[in-house]
């Protein structure tokens, strides 16, 4: 009977030509092409997909069970979330599953976008990839659809209708749930990225008046940037007459961030304070010989201790043994 | 706009307090000179730590006072450059060589001090 009623309210094309429109019916002389075709049956069309998307939910309900089991036996079987249990697997996809039947049916994706996000933020940490989400939404779309052909097989065009209404929605849903996981990951790396630029230009004050900024790693253009304002405010906090700025872990520099010490040499000099650069490498040595430093502005020693101990006698500070310690 | 100018022993100092037009600046350096000369100070502080842009004019024109202060047998020390000043003036490639500097009055009046007894 539900079938009756659909074809008889419903305007998809195939029933447009046999006059099923009531616009047309009212004015004779217009041509069923001129109007379009979402206009007149807008409202008949959506209705028509809401119903059919009613009957999808409800299929898709009473199978949970089935449906549910063998994709999760899929998932296994192309071997997607290793990272995770059986059970893990199971208890996941269930919410998934009820998540997904959840959109179809309330065409809202809201809570769909909260749960995916919810999810990543769990399973990346577990070192789950975007493959395996993506790959694992895509088989359940596909499971889904297979059960549909398996039960409308014998209508060809009501099977038609229910795909009609199904694709759209589960587009949109796999879309919704690829897009929050990879936010998400996205979302993590740029906390990470600023995790590691926190951490890598500390300014630490070993004496009264002496800094020492220790400089590890590979200086991009952003932390080159970074630089000269956290040891120029570090310079004022601490009212530091004297810094080290120590390179021996830089393996190299190009000519920008070296032009970038160097202002940061005379920024600080501006600040009233000396700074004494160490641990220059000889490929670095090379390169402020290179883009033409005025040496004499760049006060340099050997290594770190030799630069401390410089800095010392500048601040007026000298280091003797204890008599009679160990 | 006046830039009042205190006297503090053997030390002038000159406060900054807001932007300087360009004619600001020329005064000052006037009266600067002219104080220097009036009290015999042996040393000028010339505080800009309210400033938050410094032009070129500006860093040349304080330059010039420094000299010929220095032409007087006095020292001048810039205290108090806002590390962002700092970084745009040597990025314009205004750094000031041969002009003694230092982070605060404190600092500034504590160099003079030192430099003081070096030379007495």
């Amino acid at each position: 009977m539900l079938d009756e009623t659909l074809s008889v309210r419903s305007g998809p094309k195939d029933d447009c030509a046999t006059g099923g429109n009531p616009m047309t019916q009212k004015d004779g002389n217009r041509e069923i092409k001129d109007v379009p075709e979402d206009y007149a049956l807008g409202a008949n069309q959506a209705e028509a997909i809401s119903v059919l998307l009613r009957e999808l939910v409800a299929h898709l309900r009473q199978n949970r069970t089935q449906l549910r089991e063998e994709w999760a036996r899929r998932i296994t079987e192309a071997q997607l979330l290793t990272a995770m249990s059986k059970d893990e697997i199971f208890a996941e996809a269930t919410t998934v599953y009820d998540n997904y039947v959840e959109a179809l049916e309330t065409e809202t994706f809201e809570t769909l976008q909260a749960y995916a996000r919810n999810l990543s933020e769990r399973i990346i940490p577990r070192g789950v990839e975007t493959h395996e989400v993506v790959g694992i939404v895509l088989l359940l779309r596909d499971v889904l659809a297979r059960s549909l052909f398996a039960k409308y097989r014998s209508d060809f065009n009501k099977l038609n209708r229910i795909l009609d209404a199904y694709e759209p929605a589960a587009n949109r849903i796999a879309n919704t749930v690829a897009v929050g996981f990879v936010q998400e990951r996205e979302r993590v790396i740029r906390q990470q990225q600023e995790a590691i630029r926190e951490l890598s230009t500390p300014v630490l004050q070993v004496r009264e008046r002496l800094l020492i900024l220790p400089i590890i790693g590979v200086i991009d253009p952003q932390r080159a940037r970074q630089l000269p304002e956290q040891l120029l405010r570090g310079i004022r906090t601490n009212r530091a007459k004297v810094v080290v700025i120590d390179i021996t872990g830089v393996a190299a520099m190009d000519a920008t961030v070296a032009n970038h010490l160097v202002q940061t040499v005379e920024a600080s000099r501006l600040l009233g304070a000396t700074v004494i650069v160490t641990g220059l490498s000889p490929e670095i040595a090379q390169t402020l010989v290179k883009i033409g430093v005025d040496l004499g502005k760049m006060n340099t020693v050997g290594d770190l201790q030799g630069g401390i101990e410089q800095a010392e006698r500048l601040l007026g500070y000298k280091v003797v043994p204890i008599v009679g310690a160990s | 706009m006046e830039v009042p100018i205190l006297k503090q022993g053997d030390v002038l100092i000159a406060t900054i307090q807001a932007a300087l037009t360009d004619a600001d600046i020329l005064h000052l350096r006037t009266a600067l000179i002219h104080q220097v000369v009036r009290s015999r100070s042996r040393g000028v502080i010339i505080d800009v730590t309210a400033l938050d842009v410094m032009d070129s004019f500006a860093s040349r024109t304080l330059r010039e006072v420094a000299h010929m202060i220095r032409l007087r047998g006095a020292e001048t020390v810039i205290v108090g450059i806002q590390p962002e000043v700092a970084f745009s003036m040597v990025q314009l490639g205004l750094t000031m060589v041969d002009v003694s500097t230092a982070l605060d009055l404190e600092e500034g009046l504590a160099y003079l001090n030192q430099k003081f007894k070096a030379n007495s």
